[in-house]
């Protein structure tokens, strides 16, 4: 590499009109919100005794946690196979995910009708539940990525720590609990990397599970036995499109050249993961004949096949193609069909599939409910902002000599 | 280097043990909720919608037994109620509801008190639990409002107060567990002018359900709902024609919760997978590591 890339916090300045615009959607959504803390669930949702979840469980839980499936594969490719051209793209994945939980955690929060007990599940437990096992995995690998992240914040402020006014006279004490914490950190990460792999896994799988006990109420082109292992699959293969998404949006805001010849050969992953869930989908439906639903004519059907072959099938073609895979465009199209195909099939196993015995209306979401999802991805645009302004996430060429660590979550990158 | 891989084999050695430790704690608790206990003893109603003549006091009754507005008797006989199709809600844990199909029939609907709940299976903090007497009931001071329950019930019962910002309940027949407790008949059972409800042990009143059948073959539709529908359900139903796919759903014989436990059981199986997955993996990092190391130190 002619340059050392060497994550930096981005100096560029904050708010630009699209800042501006995503923060009056995130104000909306918080309007909305407040409507469901002073009066109800039912006052901001459509949600009732026939349609119990609806898009704050199917978005902004399933697919927020499909979608932050990045963190965990590039943990996995980066720190665990020790594929070390993929540093530096390992620290904003990190950052996502660390978001992405944390508002799958703010989702389960507003959605639970007594979200004061949202801690109930730590203490009391029912194995039998795959809720709680998706809530244990989630609370648990949310306190990993956060362990996951605080090297950047050591990295930040080891001996620059400046606090204001009379807390000055602490800067010593906070800078040497840094430098423990540091030390400490890099001893012990690899606990923690390989943990947030395996919690990853569990969890992305038991969502899955979810929709397994409401039976027949489930339509039969979602209701499958396999359903864990599909999102297992499915979180697999979302994982490396969202990166590259990612990475291919930051550089454009930012003004960063993209790091094409990185994300290119992390696409070269994502069309064997895509093909490995289409066959599992694929040949589900053979196997149980599913197929003959698709005969019929109606919304359900139409949502099946945009999800396979508009979510599925048609990026696995273009990933297929070197041409896509070296080009910007090209691949931000792809990795986007991906993540569309995975947004629709979370959507769909927790909405459209559900169909209820006793239902007079069929459950479609609020504008209330449109705007907290709509504000929750707003807000975590606007701290991914933040934070990357804050703390090294991105890396940027660097002519700097670069400091050679054990786990690049931590050191510099070469 | 070799200091760090010792290192990293003493953690790896301490993760292994601890998880162990935990796994050999936790499934037992786990266990006793697989496994509810159900008493022969158990009990159960027999609804015989041939004798139900839709005079919705059960209704009546219910309400005021579990504290909510009554009303006066008078206006619940009105036939443009009976002719909505309703289902259980907040405030009313049960509903008459009229069907007209080749005949007509008034059936009684409630939560069914299954031998296997999948409300049981599926709650994130136990909070609803199957009594040795039968019933189904829900703990408030547990519940945290997730509505999981009512994905999971097959009978799309359990009904939530949406329009309260605290303390919102799940709310569904408790089958009177506390009037059944002091010796008391169920609400609707004790108002019951015909006799539609019977109240007894479920093993008897399966009996006396398949005797009416022989004994009355032109008058009953030959099967009694609940008897194994989703493994079984307390509350048992006769009517003259098949109650199945028109006033309940079609429901196989499997229990409520389906396969959904045993997948759950199967990824966890005394935590063995994980632990797995986790040496699976730290043996990888190991690896390329020492690969990486080799590569630096040539």
């Amino acid at each position: 590499m002619a340059h050392l890339h060497i994550p930096t916090p981005i100096s560029k300045k904050y708010f630009t009109p699209g800042v501006i615009i995503l923060a009056l959607i995130a104000v909306n959504g918080l309007i909305f919100l407040a409507g469901r803390f002073l009066f109800g669930i039912g006052s901001v949702t459509n949600l009732n005794d026939q349609y119990p979840w609806g898009i704050w469980i199917g978005l902004d839980v399933a697919a927020g946690v499909a979608l932050a499936a990045g963190g965990f594969t590039t943990a996995a490719l980066g720190h665990i196979m020790h594929r070390d051209k993929y540093e530096t793209i390992i620290r904003p994945a990190l950052l996502t995910a660390m978001l992405g939980y944390t508002f799958v955690a703010m989702g389960v929060f507003v959605d639970i009708g007594r979200w004061y007990y949202i801690w109930h599940p730590l203490v009391m437990w029912n194995g039998n539940s795959a809720l709680f096992e998706v809530g244990i995995c989630v609370m648990m690998y949310l306190t990993v990525l956060y362990i996951e992240f605080l090297p950047m914040v050591t990295e930040r402020f080891m001996g620059k720590v400046n606090l204001p006014g009379f807390l000055s006279r602490f800067n010593k004490i906070v800078d040497s609990i840094l430098h423990s914490l540091d030390r400490g950190l890099s001893k012990t990460m690899f606990i923690f990397i390989i943990a947030g792999v395996v919690l990853s896994c569990l969890h992305q799988s038991s969502l899955g599970t979810l929709m397994i006990i409401a039976g027949p109420k489930m339509h039969p082109l979602w209701q499958t036995p396999i359903l864990p292992l599909l999102f297992l699959l499915s979180a697999f293969s979302v994982g490396f499109p969202m990166v590259i998404m990612e990475s291919l949006t930051a550089s454009r805001s930012f003004g960063l050249k993209p790091e094409l010849d990185v994300l290119s050969s992390l696409s070269k992953f994502v069309a064997p993961l895509l093909g490995i869930y289409l066959i599992g989908k694929l040949g589900d439906m053979v196997i149980r004949e599913t197929f003959v639903y698709l005969t019929e004519f109606n919304l359900v059907s139409i949502l099946f096949g945009v999800e396979v072959i508009i979510g599925v099938i048609v990026p696995l073609r273009m990933f297929l193609a070197p041409a896509v895979r070296k080009s910007p465009t090209g691949l931000y199209i792809a990795s986007m069909l991906v993540i569309f195909g995975v947004l629709m099939n979370r959507f769909n196993n927790f909405v459209t599939a559900y169909s209820p015995p006793y239902a007079v209306e069929s459950y479609f979401p609020s504008i209330g409910e449109i705007s907290v999802t709509l504000g929750f991805v707003a807000l975590e645009i606007l701290f991914y902002r933040l934070f990357v302004k804050i703390f090294p996430v991105i890396s940027i060429p660097s002519d700097k000599a670069h400091i050679k660590t054990k786990y690049a979550i931590r050191g510099a990158v070469k | 280097m070799s200091q760090n891989r010792r290192e990293f084999l003493k953690t790896i050695a301490a993760i292994g043990a601890s998880t162990a430790a935990i796994s050999s704690v936790t499934p037992k608790k786990t266990i006793a909720k697989t496994e509810p206990f159900l008493s022969e003893d158990r009990k159960g109603v027999l609804v015989d919608t041939t004798v139900c003549i839709g005079c919705r006091k059960c209704e009546w009754a219910c309400k005021g037994a579990h504290g909510f507005e009554q009303g006066d008797f008078e206006n619940y006989q009105n036939d443009e109620i009976l002719n909505v199709q309703r289902r259980p809600s907040t405030n009313n844990l049960t509903v008459v509801n009229k069907y007209i199909d080749e005949g007509t029939r008034t059936v009684k609907m409630q939560c069914m008190h299954c031998e296997h709940p999948a409300c049981v299976s599926a709650c994130i903090v136990g909070a609803i639990s199957k009594k040795e007497n039968g019933s189904v009931v829900w703990d408030t001071d547990m519940c945290i409002g997730c509505r999981y329950c009512m994905v999971a019930c097959p009978f799309q019962i359990p009904a939530f107060e949406y329009y309260k910002a605290l303390d919102p309940k799940i709310v569904k027949c408790d089958f009177c567990i506390e009037r059944t407790s002091e010796g008391k008949l169920p609400a609707c059972v004790n108002i019951c002018p015909v006799e539609a409800l019977t109240y007894g042990t479920r093993n008897e009143l399966i009996d006396e359900a398949k005797r009416r059948i022989k004994n009355h073959p032109d008058k009953y539709f030959d099967h009694v709902f609940g008897e194994y529908e989703v493994g079984g359900t307390s509350w048992l139903y006769l009517a003259d024609k098949n109650l199945a796919g028109n006033v309940f759903p079609k429901l196989g014989n499997n229990t409520a919760p389906g396969v959904s436990e045993s997948i759950q059981h199967g990824i966890f199986a005394y935590f063995v997978p994980p632990i797995a997955v986790y040496a699976l993996l730290g043996g990888i990092m190991w690896l390329t590591k020492e690969k990486e190391t080799k590569k630096e130190n040539k």
